[in-house]
Order: C-alpha cells, then structure tokens, then sequence
C-alpha cells in the first residue's frame, strides 16, 4: 500500500507508470529492431555464432549496382509521389470547400479511400494502367493505339509510373482531408476581411489561404514522404526487380537462401532508415528557420 | 463549373475501383473489349471458400487485438503527452514519431531472428506485437490530442463524490474521450487490416491474413480471383469507416484526417 502510495504521490513516477507500457513497445521492439539491423549489418550474427565487427556489408552494398540504383529511385518515387499529392489534395480541397452538400460527399468520400488497403490499390492501378488495361482498352476504342503493344508501359516500368500513380491516388484524397480539416469557419472570416480590405482572388490565396495550411499540409506530406519511401507492396507488385527501391532491395537480400547476404540487407535497411531520417529532419529545420524568419 | 470540376475529382478517385468490381465477376475479358464478355461466379466461390473464411477470420483477429491493445497501451501514454508539462516531453513525443517515419522493413528485419528465438515467429501473437510498433504511436498521439481538451476537474468531482481512481477512470474519463478512443481504435484497426510485410516477415507465410492471400492471388495472374479477394479486402474498411465517421457525426473523420493511414 505505501508502494502504490509513492507511486501515485510523486508525478515522476506516476508518468513513468503511465508511459512505460508504450515506452516498452517502442523501446523493444522499434529502439531493439534498428539497434539489432545495425549491429548485424556490422558482422553481429545472433544465431549463428560467428560474429565479428566489419563494415564489409557496407563495402558490398556500395558496389552493388542493385542498391547504387536504388537510391536514385527510392528519392525519386517518394518526392514526385509527395507532390504531386500534396498540389493535387490542396487543389481538391480548394474546389471541394465552397461546394456546400457536395463537400460532406467529398469528404466522405476521400476519407472512404483512406481506408482501402495500399495493397488493393496497386491491384486497381494493375488492372487500370496494365497494356491490356481499363485504360489501353479506352485508348484502342477512341483510336489512340493499335494494339496493346503500342500502350506505353506504365507498370513495371523502369521509371516508377506505375508505383507513382498508386501512391498519388491513395495520397491525394488523404492531403485533400487534411487541408479540408484546416478549412474552418476562422479562415472563411479571414478572406472575408481581406476580401473587405481590397485583396483581389490570388492575393486571399496566396497570402490568407494557403499560410493557414502550411502547417497541417507540412506534416502531412512529411508522412507520406516517409510512407512512399519505405512502403513495401506496391513497389514489389508495380515495378521491376532491377532497379528497385530500398525497401525492395533489402528485402530481396534478406530472402537470399544465402545466408552471407544477410549483413548487406541490414546495411541497406540501416540506409533506408537513415535516409527517411534525414529528410524528416531537414523539413523539420525548415520549418524553425521559416518559423523564426516569420516572428 | 466548379460543380462539374468535384464529379470529375470523384470520376477519378472511383475509377480504379470499378475495373476490380468488373473483373471480380468476369469469366473472360479479352483485349480490346471495354466490358467483360462472359460472367462467372467463380469469383464469389473464391470468396466465400473455407480458405477465404480463415483467412479472414485470422485478419478480424489481428486487427481487433492490435486496436484494443494499442488503445489500452496508448490511453495512459496520451494522458501524460496531452495533460503534463516536463522536462523529456520532446523526448517522449519524438519516440511517438520515429516509427511513423522509419519503415516497419527496416526495423523488422533485424528483429526476426530474436522472435524465432522467443518462439513469436509463425504465431498470431508475434504478428500482433510486431504491429503494435506501427500502431502504438497513433493511438497515443490521437488520445494525447483529446486529452489536452480534457477538464480534469471532471475526475475530481468524481473521487471528491467517493469514487476511486479506477471508477473515475472508468466511469468519467473513458465515456467523455470514447470519440477519440473510437476513432484510435478505427485507426489502429485499419494500419493492422492493410499490413503486409510485417505479418510476412514475423508470421512467416504461416499466419495467412487475408493481404497474404491477395499477395499470393495477384502473383498468380488470375485477375478474377484476384480482383474477388481485393474486394474482399477492401470491403470491410470501407464499410467501417463510413458507418464510424457517420455516428461520430465528423469528428472521427477530423481525427483521421490529422493523421494518416
């Protein structure tokens, strides 16, 4: 009973007690996960026995062409992905706000595409963009192509098109949510004022509308860049074995029937985490430096 | 004009969705037709097969342990972020969001070895521990939001009427945040219904989910069966969320809309 009692009385305890459950996931399982994709990438082999420390996993990553590829690849889906759908989101979200019953739909709608699992939305893109896809059908019916050897490969294809248009079409209806969230009742009196004030349509767009979302729309896209970059399934089932991104990549090492190539699959694992990393962290200093410039 | 602009957005956005429905219930489809020549139910059979069942069942069972879990993990985690002030604060909220930034690959794949070892791997609870990862930063950020318009004062009136802390927990806190508790709970369902790679990696292709079994159907090029199970996949959500976010009247929608899933 004194136990509980210290416990409860004292606020450093008692918001140790309260955090340590979640603390403990995370400690464990994403501190423990990296902290272990770093050591075994270091020549640490818990169950096999033979360990010794090297950055020969490193070394072998580097003049791999696989993962030399990857890198280019892994940045250019994640940031044309990201922005696209994040002018896209904020575009919809510009027309959907003044729409009056038709913006519950709207929103209704997007948050209904929120939760269709990436997973099918790269079966729809499939089925979709495919060369004896919905769309080469449209195109051969209208004329535009001959035969669905004439489509343009857009999955599987060596640029990413395919893995692009899935994340754009899954991302976008989530960015328009976010900034119809921002939205609000004090933004529509803001333009009014400046409406009031003399402000002619791009001025309210440029200067009221647009900094109110910065923020929300920020961080946002923060997490869809981190999600577009790491995502697993949709690269595997749109585009190629070769080139492909990081997470494909450290996948395929991991998956060798040769034990040896373990180490290199932490090491790209281990670049992969630190890239999301850093670009996560240079949007965060960003937004101080933009912060300070503004006060 | 700004009407016929909104009908094309949502053109666009139903699209993709369409070409699965037709291709759920297609016998055959050959190039250039624009609609399938013949139907079939052997799609529907697919779905409705024992295979199906348990996949689906495993997948229910998943998502609803990870939901309750993370929410239970995250309730008193959002009780410190959303309601005290100290020094680590910072600290406590970047932990919250680094495994939403680091991909759940790149943390997993050196946990692998350690779960076979603690005989986790190939067991539905393995599989749910490892998604907490995903899903417990969620929970605990969306209840640390409701918790910053939280009146405490609320609880103290219940113990000053004699309640003890469990039944002012119970009987005042919980009721007053159950739209945050219920739009995390959603949240965390739908991150551990769509995940993929972490339930291969820990389940090791024997705990089937149902996106195991779409993985497995997309991979055999049968576009009918794949398309059937993708149905089967995205059903469920969907469903969820528009019958949630309607009796929330918004604000779950406003909560999932301050994150992402």
């Amino acid at each position: 009973m004194t136990f509980v009692h210290a416990v409860t009385s004292s606020p450093v305890m008692r918001r140790a007690v309260l955090l340590a459950p979640a603390m403990l996931v995370i400690g464990v399982f994403f501190i423990g996960g990296l902290a272990q994709a770093l050591a075994q990438s270091l020549g640490q082999q818990p169950l096999l026995g033979d360990s010794r420390w090297s950055f020969d996993a490193y070394r072998s990553a580097a003049t791999d062409p696989a993962v030399r590829s990857s890198i280019g690849l892994t940045l250019r889906i994640g940031i044309l992905s990201t922005l696209l759908a994040t002018v896209l989101g904020v575009g919809c979200a510009l027309v959907v706000r003044r729409l009056g019953s038709g913006r519950v739909w709207m929103t209704r709608l997007f948050q209904g595409t929120l939760a269709v699992p990436h997973l099918v939305g790269a079966l729809c893109i499939s089925l979709l963009l495919s060369p004896t896809g919905q769309v080469s059908r449209v195109a051969h019916a209208i004329g535009l192509v001959d035969g669905s050897q004439q489509f343009p490969a857009l999955v599987q294809d060596g640029f990413g098109w395919g893995i692009i248009a899935e994340y754009v079409w899954k991302e976008t209806p989530f960015m328009a949510v976010i900034a119809l969230a921002a939205m609000t009742a004090d933004l529509n009196r803001l333009e009014d004022v400046s409406r009031t004030l003399g402000a002619a349509r791009w001025q309210r767009l440029r200067h009221v509308t647009l900094p109110m979302l910065d923020a929300p729309v920020g961080a946002a896209a923060i997490l869809v860049l981190a999600f577009t970059m790491g995502s697993y399934e949709v690269p595997v089932l749109l585009g190629r074995p070769f080139p492909a991104p990081l997470s494909v990549v450290t996948y395929q090492s991991f998956s060798d029937t040769d034990l040896t190539s373990r180490p290199q699959a932490m090491a790209v694992a281990v670049l992969l985490a630190t890239l999301t990393t850093i670009i996560a962290g240079l949007y965060l200093m960003l937004v101080q430096l933009s912060r300070r410039r503004r006060t | 004009m700004r009407r016929f602009v909104a009908i094309t957005i949502a053109a666009i956005v139903i699209a993709p969705l369409v070409g699965l429905i037709l291709w759920s219930g297609a016998r055959s489809w050959p190039y250039p037709d624009l609609l399938p020549a013949e139907g079939t139910t052997r799609g529907l059979d697919l779905v409705t097969s024992s295979g199906s069942w348990e996949a689906l069942v495993t997948s229910v069972v998943i998502a609803t342990s990870v939901a309750i879990l993370s929410s239970i993990i995250g309730l008193p985690a959002g009780r410190v972020i959303g309601l005290h002030r100290f020094r680590g604060r910072r600290l406590v909220q970047l932990c919250l969001i680094a495994p939403v930034i680091v991909p759940g690959i790149a943390v997993t794949l050196g946990l692998q070895v350690f779960f076979i070892r603690w005989g986790l791997s190939e067991s539905i609870l393995g599989v749910v521990l490892v998604q907490l990862v995903l899903t417990v930063p969620y929970a605990a950020t969306i209840l640390g939001a409701a918790f910053e318009g939280f009146d405490v004062d609320l609880e103290r009136q219940a113990r000053v009427l004699g309640a003890g802390a469990w039944r002012a927990t119970t009987l005042v806190t919980v009721p007053v945040l159950a739209p945050a508790l219920a739009a995390s709970a959603l949240l965390t369902f739908l991150i551990s219904w769509s995940e993929y790679i972490l339930t291969l990696l820990i389940g090791g292709g024997q705990v089937q989910t149902l996106p195991l079994m779409l993985f497995a159907a997309i991979g055999s090029s049968d576009s009918t069966a794949a398309a059937a199970l993708g149905l089967l996949v995205v059903a469920p959500p969907v469903l969820l969320v528009v019958l949630i976010s309607r009796l929330l009247r918004g604000r779950a929608g406003l909560l999932i809309g301050m994150v992402r899933s």
